[in-house]
């Protein structure tokens, strides 16, 4: 997926051409109304020329033809990348036989008869055949081919890291899969259409786009289809001067209706999934890419995405009474089978203070305790001479409530640590032994460099971000502080960011979120956008309808940047392709009306006042705008792949750089070009 | 004193007594209490449905039903006349296609007139019509109330027979007793009596039509409608007596739409954004007057190379107003589809007639009474949408989405004026319908039959005279292009707002393309101006600018 192609990679290029030709096919050309009026202008005028042929109408349609062929370029073009990415992904498909599991027995069948609910195997060097959840064991796995990233990936079965994708490898040890996937729709299948834009759909902005550019092509068409009939009167009141020919006014015809978003509509929105894909991210369809550009509240879990990913053991900080040796070591103690980064990094804290080893506890009397977001503590029972020793640690408020409901209490020092740790932007984790509190672990939490300034930025483009934590409020509360979120929901479940999604958008927002776990699905799929982790579950990965293959949570910000510029990139391209209108009415209203009015001795009439560029000869005006409206299409394509250059402001000053830009730009750039056109043919004596 | 100046005076004038009545009409349609007493009467005449209120579907089948009524009523008043009553001039039978355009002209609230009142109509026909220019301005009023709240959010748009009847009784007729009473203050006759017979200085008997001017030219004015009692309308000295008269009609042709605009900014909790609609409308009226008053202060271009004076072009203009109030009257009278008259408009020189085009092709700067504002949501809402993908969001209007839905609906009400004027145009242009009919050869005749359709579509009434329209052709096609100019802008538009209504309300950031800044008026400026352009532009050319061009030098 990483494989970074230039923009204009001459390759792409090339294995653009054969497709444009292709797009010739009316059938394709339908699905685009603005250019299929090109096409058909284009076909009329081909046809006239079996009856009388002149060199200005000859060059007429051949620059017609060229103005159909250009936006069918551009369309290739787009494609063309996701072709690129397409092949290499078909050529990870798996062929090795499967090794399906039927009871104990493996038989071997092709990776494409498995159906949900088969179990199979896999050992190191396998290909997995399907995506599926690992119910048995543990392997690492190479995910390269579609993460791009080379360091391999350990999937375990339980937990949030038990989804494999079909076509990514084993490494190492054994594992049992469950196949999740219908053959043909696995992630890969889906990856694989997605670049290819097979199942690509016209998004509803597109469309509404779409319904505008036919209504002006329409409009266009009564304009210029009813001259002849105005010239007609105009002639018979005596006015001299000759009804402007069929090929003239398909010329304007094609010079008045836009031409230049009509030919790079469905570029843009190709390369817009297509920028998203180069960031690594799978969208499930461009309407969530659409989507991601109205999105004005961000829902950010603080570990990994505001703050640096694990949080820290820093301190070990003793309840009265307590030696600091004795609190490290019964934290250890409940850190042993603690696999988060916080719980071993408290199991290396205690190391490197006091050198205490951690200890073997395979031993059958020590009994671990998980994390449960209902209890909020992990911990061991240790079994030792008939007496069992409970050690816990957790959050403050939950320990409180466990000493408390044991007969135990709460020591005034240790809650003022706590709340000490907190106001720093901290987390306490209080550890208890048996009903005794045994003191406080400092762990700590680190900020991202830079992304507070891109909160401002945020914030300047209308977005508000909430940060999501399972801290107290307090803490949560230093922490947003330092890095400039808006809001924040502390000692958040998932059932209260699934209310919180609701509330936001009964209040009219567009919420998107980023998760992994299995029970961060419901509010993946209740979020407007919501970007799934490539190393979360299948279950995440499926109610979001986004990938992120990196597993990186800011790039939620850049998606909504792609979002933002793949309308703007619409909008800014029709403002110009209409603004352009102006020059070429001045070109060739005056170039089709040449003798209406003329006095008798001089061959232009009071019209040509108008011919404000002072263009050589009708033919050559008339030329001059057809071949300026096929060139720009061509010079516009790497604008409408890259998108218009994106700002974060507010929407009031975005407004008037693009209309300065793109809007006067539009209207003052024809002008000269037009003319250099002009000089350019009529100096080569093509008119 | 430049005349723009005085102009421009009056353009402020007419704001500030707009505002006032703008409380006026929304108290009308909309009681404080909710159920008001004069409902209370309504529902005891007309029955309890009277007072409910339904979807836009609802508004918009009890609006035609009401029309199809007012249209059968006079059609059979109008073919009838010479049997009936109120006719002590001896008014004789109508053809058929004449009654036809007359019955569609004044339901339409356009009031074109392929006629001349005093000599083809009896005071009872004249009397029906002057009830039509009530119900029709209280028509588009009363689509814009039910577009205005579908727009603020409210699935339920309002009930048809409520509104109009208040907006008729509580709102039109009193207004207009107040300026019929100026009018018959300064002079204008109000009679139920026959033509004089008097005998002139000369010792001749002459003939002067009269009648209930006064009453019948408040209405006319006020309510966009713009059918003169006589045939030369506004012209006529009995309707514009002297300087007061002439001020009041002049005021009276934009209040009423300026006036739709803050009741707009009021019902949808926006008044900013009313201001800033209100000053893109301002703004396209002060540049068409700057161009009729520049154009009209210019010599007579009939007259060039001939050995006569340059003065301001005086043909055609009341002489005791000079060139100021011709073109003044001309751009408002065009804005707002009134189609009175204050000066004859075919002797406009060729520039300034840009003006009074533009204003019938945008038919949206302060525009008809109500329609005015409707078709102005139009543009705004291409404007909303091209300017909404700059910002980088799906474009949206108070907080609804405009989709595919809204797009095609206001594409398709946005081809509707050019398909008219321009194929209207073409067809008679090309054939003997309209070539046979045109009163001067060149670039003015077309601009005669181009004239006479952007009139009908824009239903604003006024017209090249001159153009022998009184032909059959001529009745039908511009009957058939009012009715289509008249119903489907409005249909399409409440369609929108019901579509609009149903949506959920996004919430609005800094991130919302606002509708209440200076920018967003200069986009909505900017897209009216462009899309008008392009679209008429090459019309523009070959009528006025050609005729201007060809004018020797």
């Amino acid at each position: 997926m990483k494989t970074r192609s230039s923009l204009l990679d001459p390759h792409l290029l090339k294995g653009a051409l054969i497709p444009s030709l292709r797009k010739l096919d009316p059938r394709i050309q339908w699905a685009n109304p603005v250019m299929f009026t090109v096409y058909l202008g284009a076909i009329l005028c081909s046809m006239q020329l079996f009856r009388s042929i002149n060199l200005f109408e000859l060059q007429l349609v051949i620059w017609l033809w060229f103005t159909v062929l250009f936006a069918n370029f551009a369309e290739a073009l787009a494609e063309s990348r996701g072709k690129a990415q397409a092949d290499a992904l078909r050529s990870m498909r798996v062929t090795t036989p499967a090794r399906k599991l039927v009871g104990n027995h493996e038989t071997s069948v092709s990776a494409s008869d498995l159906r949900p609910g088969d179990l199979v195997v896999c050992e190191a060097g396998d290909a997995i055949p399907s995506d599926g959840e690992i119910i048995e064991g543990i392997a690492s796995v190479d995910e390269s081919a579609i993460t791009g990233e080379s360091a391999p990936v350990i999937r375990e079965s339980g937990g949030d890291r038990s989804a494999v994708t079909g076509g990514t490898r084993v490494l190492s040890d054994r594992i049992v899969i469950k196949v999740t996937s219908e053959p043909g729709h696995s992630f890969l299948d889906r990856m694989i259409s997605l670049v290819e834009g097979s199942e690509r759909q016209k998004t509803p902005n597109e469309k509404a786009l779409g319904v505008l550019l036919v209504s002006l092509t329409l409009i266009f068409l009564l304009v210029t289809f009813t001259l002849p009939a105005f010239a007609k009167f105009l002639i018979e009141q005596g006015l001299g001067g000759q009804t402007p020919g069929f090929s003239s006014l398909v010329a304007l015809l094609v010079c008045l209706i836009p031409t230049t978003i009509g030919g790079l509509v469905s570029a843009i929105g190709i390369s817009g999934i297509d920028r998203l894909t180069r960031q690594n991210v799978l969208a499930t369809s461009g309407r969530a890419v659409e989507a991601a550009g109205d999105v004005d509240v961000l829902l950010l879990d603080k570990t990994g995405t505001i703050t640096l990913g694990n949080r820290q053991a820093s301190e070990f900080i003793a309840a009265p009474g307590v030696d600091a040796k004795i609190l490290a070591e019964a934290a250890q103690l409940s850190s042993l089978a603690d696999e988060t980064p916080e719980g071993r990094s408290v199991v290396v804290l205690a190391k490197q203070l006091f050198d205490i080893r951690a200890r073997e506890l395979a031993e059958p009397h020590a009994t671990f305790v998980p994390f449960t977001a209902e209890t909020r503590m992990s911990g061991v029972d240790l079994l030792s001479g008939g007496e069992t020793r409970r050690i816990r640690k957790g959050a403050a408020d939950s320990v409180k409530r466990y000493v408390e409901s044991i007969g135990g209490n709460m020591p005034t020092e240790v809650s003022r640590n706590v709340d000490d740790i907190s106001a720093k932007g901290g987390t306490p984790l209080v550890v208890v032994d048996g009903s005794r509190v045994m003191g406080t672990i400092f762990l700590k939490d680190i900020v991202k460099g830079g992304i507070r300034e891109r909160f401002v930025k945020l914030r300047e483009m209308g977005i508000r971000t909430v940060m999501i934590t399972g801290d107290n409020p307090r803490t949560a509360a230093a922490i947003a502080a330092e890095a400039g979120v808006d809001d924040f929901m502390a000692e958040a479940t998932p059932e209260d960011k699934m209310r919180r999604i609701k509330a936001e958008q009964q209040a009219g927002h567009l919420v998107a979120m980023t998760g992994d776990g299995t029970n961060d699905a419901p509010a993946l799929a209740q979020a407007d956008v919501g970007v799934a982790m490539n190393t979360g579950t299948q279950a995440a990965r499926e109610a979001g309808n986004m990938v992120d293959l990196d597993s990186d949570p800011t790039k939620l910000i850049d998606i909504i940047e792609i979002g933002k510029q793949l309308l703007m990139t619409r909008g800014s391209l029709t403002t110009f392709s209409l603004a352009n209108d102006v020059a070429k009415y001045f070109a060739i209203l005056p170039a089709l009306f040449i003798g209406l009015g003329a006095t008798s001795g001089s061959a232009a009439g009071p019209l040509a006042a108008l011919n404000v560029m002072n263009l050589h000869s009708w033919q050559s005006a008339i030329l001059s705008a057809v071949i300026f409206n096929a060139l720009i299409i061509v010079a516009l394509i790497p604008l409408a792949l890259k998108g218009v250059a994106y700002r974060p402001m507010d929407a009031a000053s975005l407004l008037r750089r693009n209309l300065l830009i793109y809007g006067i730009g539009g209207i003052l750039a024809p002008f000269p070009c037009l003319k250099l056109i002009d000089l350019t043919i009529s100096g080569l004596h093509l008119v | 004193m430049h005349p723009f100046i005085p102009s421009l005076a009056f353009i402020v004038i007419a704001l500030g007594v707009s505002w006032p009545l703008s409380r006026w009409l929304f108290r009308a349609v909309v009681p404080p209490a909710g159920i008001g007493r004069f409902d209370k009467v309504l529902a005891t005449l007309l029955g309890k449905s009277a007072l409910t209120s339904g979807s836009w579907k609802r508004y918009f089948i009890q609006l035609v039903g009401f029309n199809a009524v007012m249209f059968a009523v006079t059609w059979a008043i109008m073919s009838n006349q010479q049997h009936l009553p109120l006719n002590p001039d001896g008014q004789g039978p109508v053809d058929t296609s004449l009654v036809f355009n007359t019955t569609v002209s004044f339901v339409t609230n356009t009031n074109l007139q392929h006629y001349s009142g005093e000599s083809t109509y009896s005071y009872l026909t004249q009397l029906t019509l002057m009830f039509l220019q009530f119900t029709s301005a209280a028509t588009g009023i009363a689509a814009f109330f039910a577009l205005a709240r579908g727009l603020a959010g409210k699935k339920d748009m309002g009930g048809f027979p409520r509104d109009l009847a208040r907006i008729v009784v509580l709102f039109l007729i009193p207004l207009a007793a107040i300026f019929s009473a100026g009018y018959i203050l300064s002079g204008i006759p109000m009679t139920l009596e026959g033509a004089a017979s008097v005998t002139t200085l000369e010792g001749l008997t002459q003939t002067i039509a009269r009648g209930p001017v006064s009453a019948f030219l408040a209405i006319k004015q006020l309510g966009t409608n713009g059918g003169g009692f006589f045939g030369p309308n506004s012209t006529h000295p009995l309707e514009g007596a002297g300087i007061i008269s002439n001020f009041l009609s002049l005021l009276a042709i934009p209040i009423i739409p300026m006036a739709c605009v803050w009741v707009f900014g009021r019902i949808v909790g926006r008044p900013k954004h009313a201001l800033v609609i209100a000053a893109v409308m301002s703004a396209f009226i002060v540049l068409k007057i700057a161009v009729a008053t520049t154009g009209e202060t210019s010599p007579t271009a009939a007259f060039a190379n001939l050995p006569v004076a340059e003065s301001p072009n005086l043909e055609g203009k009341e002489l005791r107003f000079g060139a100021t109030t011709g073109p003044l009257w001309s751009v408002l009278t065009t804005s707002t589809s009134n189609g009175s008259v204050g000066a004859m408009h075919n002797s406009l020189n060729p520039l300034t007639l840009l003006a009074p085009f533009s204003g019938m092709w945008l038919n949206s700067t302060f525009g008809g009474v109500g329609v005015g504002f409707i078709n102005f949501f139009l543009f705004m809402i291409i404007a909303i949408f091209i300017a909404g993908l700059m910002v980088g969001r799906t474009p949206e209007y108070l907080g609804k989405k405009i989709e595919a839905r809204e797009m095609a609906l206001a594409a398709a009400a946005f081809i509707i004026h050019p398909l008219l004027i321009l194929g209207g145009t073409a067809l008679f242009a090309a054939t003997s319908m309209g070539a046979d009919t045109v009163a001067n050869a060149g670039p003015r005749g077309f601009s005669e039959i181009l004239y006479e359709f952007s009139s009908a579509a824009a239903n604003n009434g006024s017209g090249l005279e001159g153009l022998g329209d009184g032909t059959t052709a001529w009745n039908i096609a511009t009957g058939i292009v009012m009715l289509l100019g008249r119903y489907l802008p409005i249909v399409i538009p409440l369609a929108i707002a019901g579509s609009l209504a149903l949506k959920p309300q996004v919430a609005e950031s800094s991130g919302t393309l606002r509708t209440d800044t200076a920018t967003f008026g200069l986009v909505t400026f900017a897209v009216i101006l462009f899309l008008g352009a392009l679209t008429f532009l090459p019309v523009a050319l070959l009528g006025p600018i050609l005729e201007h061009l060809m004018v020797p030098i």
